[in-house]
């Protein structure tokens, strides 16, 4: 198949998400303004709204996370930009990745110049086994969720099919957390900021305080193994191993390259956009790998016109601890069975040769799924700009990529992103 | 008694029928022959809309699998959750498809004993009575 050039350019000129995490008080249009506000003051030359002629909304499942369906259009209304059309795009954990991809193309038509992409859940409002309920509606419902799989689970077969090849841990699994939690610990979004050093600490201080006796946690190790601390939730996979429940959006702004440069000087220009698709988990010839992911990735490069050493940071899906160590596999970082032993050598660290979740990734972050994919941009969008405060990757980021999953890897969007000054 | 087993539409509702019946069939394309499960009524190799039910040999081994303590509702109302786990996995049958099933004949308080590559057999999980019976297909270890 020949890979399909961008017709016209596409840049991101604003970007600007919501603090993510458990919010009784806010829905999911209250957020997305927080994420559009941010937006619009991160645009280096000022927006005026009016300029904004078509919206995008990733979201999954408003319809049962808040009984809310037809989201797109009270969430343009929100921030005032009705009558432009407004549509919501779903694909799972993927939709925000999948609605960014929707602004590329309608910019890279010639239909529109200035598109306004946004990424929402709310999905607190819900007792954690409706949660579990409603995100198994991303699965092949008759022929898989009746086996008894969760997504939790599903991950948890792709890791034991992978140790059973490569020879991996969980412990192993365990260093992937470590690392995006000290990423998430630098990111005042992040819903769980703090290191899981901090955490432990913040365990014992709570345990005192109610004049507990403290638990005798030795190191974050010993934490992390302790069933109580960390417990199972699908073996090998214990809670830490997971991205968390969270309300949040996002948002960014995608303009046409010839007029950019009203909007900013220091665009984030789309190099490539890819997607595609595929049959549930237990229809693929492999379980260690996500094939639409390596496909995505594959015709990103492709489009782009760049290598994976060429890509100074990424942030991939890892909306648990073995799918970082796929995705880094997938985006070809790293060679197959080399993911696990790249993550417990720091090199997806902030300082290592690829690091990988700067943000803290949906794991410290938090995944309030249809924003996710948007969210991913927004991060990569501050560290190519060099604004991304503490957690900001030393050196230059000239080429970075995004990678959002939706279900088991049944969605697959893969983004590629160029600083052009 | 009429003979549906060739007539019946490659949908999940007959999937689930035969499942019920304790039978696992795949469907087969009569143009290429690529065997597919979950049954489809197009084939995606060749994409021919000629399909035959065939019924596996229910034999194969466990591709990867979990126990899962954080159960979905239908799970819990059987009863099982945090204090009694249950596994769950893939299955590649010695046809060489794949399909998603409940695992027995293991220790679900042992996981590290579980080993990917054990040959499994198919058989299948009866709960409720009347119009509330259910079929769930499963493998054991052996
Ligand atoms: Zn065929």
């Amino acid at each position: 198949m020949p890979i399909n050039k961008l017709p016209r350019g596409v840049a991101i000129v604003g970007a600007g998400m919501s603090k993510f995490g458990a919010f009784p008080d806010k829905n999911g249009r209250d957020l997305f303004v927080e994420a559009y506000k941010e937006m619009t003051r991160s645009v280096d030359k000022g927006l005026d709204p009016s300029a904004i002629e078509c919206f995008y909304l990733g979201n999954f499942s408003s319809d049962l996370f808040e009984r809310q369906g037809h989201t797109a259009p009270l969430l343009a209304d929100a921030v005032g930009l009705t009558p432009i059309p407004a549509a919501r795009v779903e694909n799972a954990c993927a939709s925000g990745a999948t609605a960014l991809r929707q602004g590329v193309i309608a910019i890279a038509s010639g239909l529109y110049d200035v598109v306004l992409v946004g990424g929402a859940e709310k999905m607190t409002n819900l007792p954690t086994a409706d949660v579990t309920d409603t995100l198994a509606t991303a699965a092949d419902v008759p022929f898989e969720i009746a086996a008894g799989f969760t997504f939790p689970g599903f991950y948890a077969a792709i890791a034991t099919a992978y140790m059973a090849r490569y020879g991996m841990k969980p412990e192993h699994l365990m260093n992937v957390a470590i690392k995006n939690h000290d990423n998430g610990a630098l990111n005042p979004k992040a819903q769980f900021g703090v290191t899981i050093q901090k955490w432990m600490e913040g365990r014992v201080a709570a345990a005192l305080k109610k004049g507990k006796p403290a638990p005798a946690w030795s190191d974050i190790w010993d934490f992390l193994h302790d069933d109580s601390a960390n417990p199972m939730v699908a073996w090998p996979l214990r809670l830490f191993d997971c991205s968390p429940i969270t309300d949040g959006a996002s948002a960014v702004l995608l303009v046409a390259e010839e007029r950019v440069r009203e909007f900013t000087d220091h665009p984030i220009r789309i190099l490539g956009s890819a997607q595609a698709s595929d049959a549930a988990l237990h229809d693929r010839a492999d379980l260690t790998s996500l094939p639409a992911a390596k496909l995505a990735a594959s015709r990103a490069y492709e489009m782009a016109g760049v290598t994976p050493k060429d890509i100074r940071i990424a942030e991939v899906h890892d909306c648990f601890t073995i799918a970082e160590v796929v995705a880094s596999e997938d985006i070809d970082f790293f060679a197959p069975g080399e993911g696990f032993k790249a993550a417990e050598d720091g090199m997806t660290a902030r300082e290592g040769a690829k690091p990988i979740n700067t943000s803290g990734g949906l794991k410290s972050k938090g995944h309030p799924v249809g924003a996710s994919g948007v969210a991913q941009a927004v991060e990569v969008w501050k560290q190519m700009r060099v604004e991304a405060g503490e957690r900001q990757v030393p050196g230059d980021v000239p080429l970075a990529m995004t990678h959002n999953v939706g279900a088991t890897g049944s969605t697959c969007v893969v983004h590629i992103y160029e600083r052009r000054d | 008694m009429t003979d549906t087993t060739t007539t019946r539409p490659f949908t999940a509702a007959s999937f689930d029928q035969y499942i019920a019946e304790g039978k696992l069939m795949a469907s087969r394309c009569a143009d290429c022959g690529a065997l597919n499960l979950p049954p489809r009524a197009i084939c995606p190799k060749c994409h021919s809309e000629t399909l035959e039910w065939v019924e596996t040999g229910g034999k194969g081994r466990l591709a990867g699998f979990t126990v899962v303590y954080i159960a979905p509702t239908f799970m819990i109302e059987q009863g099982y959750g945090r204090d009694k786990p249950y596994v769950s996995g893939i299955v590649e049958l010695d046809e060489g498809v794949k399909v998603s099933a409940r695992i027995t004949g293991v220790d679900a308080a042992q996981p590290e004993t579980i080993k990917v590559g054990s040959p499994v057999s198919v058989e299948f999980i009866e709960t409720g009575e009347g119009e509330g019976r259910k079929v769930a297909l499963a493998f054991k270890v052996e």
